[in-house]
């Protein structure tokens, strides 16, 4: 059951993006044609595994440790050390990719520094270190949660491949009308609710 | 709060800090990407349109091939020959040469009224060709509802009243508009070769009259007076462009096209705004 949660409830019930509401930023940013959601898609895949696993591993060992015999809490620090971890991490991701595999560069490297500060990927984390997951669940959890994100942003995407050729009012032409599609995708994904 | 704690948070952030510093620091000097110094030039001169015309992803990938002497400056279609002789004097290479080329819409279509059929789905070219082979009785002319001009990163198609035409000043012949279109009635021909004849259906003469007067009869007039710069096949005539040699104004004259379909760039233009006028008044 707890399997459940972290994989199908992840991905479709606590949707990162149309649940939870986060990392709305790229959703409609990088959601115009549908190479352009794969990539990004797959990008914070990667990234929120990792993330999720080296934060859990903070969390965990590096904020509550004892010296001497004395109990040491420092959970007042969490969200900077994220920060200063993921940041970091998605640096060296991107200088290693850039060597080792120009191609896999072209197609997700480019995304790289728009997660750089994405909160979806702090929010993974933040998530995990609440539930007070261990290691394993935290980097299930995060693979996950991205495989959400990358479903949300390729539906999404789609939908506005179609609406490109559509004829709106004016008014609605470009971000209203992303925001009212977005509304409606995130108003169906409702209906996973009570799945797990 | 224990002044201890925080004393052990400030040194846990900036020993993390620093720590993850170096770390990056030694991983920028072990993963260092040795770029071509040349290939940075070359992106420089380059136009960067990213058309494709040349046949690489883009205008980086162009000059690293450039760089690594597998392709030659004049691949670039987008560039004026200043530009090329700019690149390969930067370079050190030859120039090498390539003919260029414009793409040309070979319709009339909207000379008559060849609708078959109210079509008020997506405004898309291949979305309108996929309903029972489009709004139009001709299958083969230009469906005038503008995918290539969207496709086309220079701006050099208009669509003026139901067809596209292309500026030829504007068209470097990249040919995106070519594999854009869903009836393959855009065409990449010598950019010396003015006049082309303006039809792209293979049917019957009769067939075509019936619903576009502009259509090719396929007389075969122009390949009995010049027949080394013509093909007919069918009932259709086409400019033969891998001779050489194309059709002039005189030459023209001479044949005068009965339907009228050997025609410039600036007729076309011109005939194409007059015809979308009449419709306007009507």
């Amino acid at each position: 059951m707890k399997y459940l949660e972290l994989t199908v409830g992840a991905v479709l019930v606590y949707n990162f993006v149309l649940s939870r509401f986060l990392g709305i930023c790229p959703f409609l940013g990088v959601s115009k044609r549908l190479d352009t959601a794969l990539g990004m898609g797959g990008a914070v895949t990667v990234v929120m595994a990792m993330a999720s696993g080296l934060t859990s591993l903070i969390a965990n060992y590096l904020l509550k440790f004892s010296i001497g015999g004395k109990v040491v809490e420092l959970g007042f620090l969490r969200v900077l050390l994220f920060i200063l971890v993921i940041a970091s991490l998605v640096q060296l991701l991107e200088i290693m990719l850039q060597k080792l595999s120009p191609v896999l560069y072209r197609a997700l490297g480019i995304y790289l520094p728009l997660i750089t500060t994405n909160c979806a990927v702090l929010g993974a984390a933040t998530i995990n270190a609440e539930s007070a997951r261990g290691v394993i669940d935290s980097i299930i959890f995060g693979t996950f949660s991205g495989i959400g994100f990358a479903l949300a942003l390729v539906l999404f995407s789609s939908i506005r491949e179609k609406l490109e050729l559509a004829a709106p009012p004016k008014a609605f032409e470009g971000t209203p009308l992303a925001l009212i599609t977005a509304g409606i995708l995130a108003m169906a994904f409702v209906g996973f609710s009570g799945l797990c | 709060m224990d002044t201890n704690l925080l004393l052990i948070a400030g040194a846990l952030m900036l020993a993390l800090g620093g720590v993850l510093g170096v770390v990056i620091g030694i991983f920028v000097k072990k993963f260092k990407v040795v770029s071509n110094p040349l290939a940075d030039l070359a992106l420089e001169l380059l136009p960067g349109a990213n058309c494709g015309g040349c046949g690489y992803a883009g205008c980086a990938d162009f000059a690293s091939a450039l760089a690594a002497g597998k392709a030659v400056p004049s691949g670039c279609p987008v560039s004026s020959a200043e530009q090329i002789s700019a690149i390969s004097c930067a370079l050190g290479v030859d120039a090498g040469e390539l003919e260029r080329k414009c793409a040309v819409v070979l319709c009339r279509g909207d000379a008559g009224d060849v609708r078959s059929m109210n079509y008020n789905g997506a405004m898309d070219c291949v979305a309108a060709n996929l309903v029972a082979g489009g709004p139009q009785e001709c299958r083969y002319g230009c469906l005038g509802l503008g995918t290539c001009a969207r496709k086309c990163p220079f701006g050099a198609i208009e669509i003026i009243g139901q067809v596209a035409v292309v500026h030829r000043e504007l068209c470097v012949g990249c040919g995106k508009c070519v594999t854009a279109c869903p009836r393959g009635v855009i065409k990449l021909v010598p950019a010396a070769a003015e006049y082309h004849v303006y039809c792209n259906s293979p049917e019957k003469g009769v067939a075509k009259r019936q619903f576009c007067k502009a259509g090719c009869i396929g007389c075969r007039k122009c390949e009995r007076i010049v027949p080394e710069m013509f093909k007919v096949g069918g009932f259709l005539s086409q400019v033969n462009y891998e001779s050489g040699q194309y059709p002039d104004r005189e030459i023209a004259e001479k044949i005068n096209c009965p339907v009228g379909g050997l025609i410039d760039f600036d007729t076309r233009i011109a005939a194409a705004r007059a015809n979308a006028e009449g419709k306007n008044d009507q």
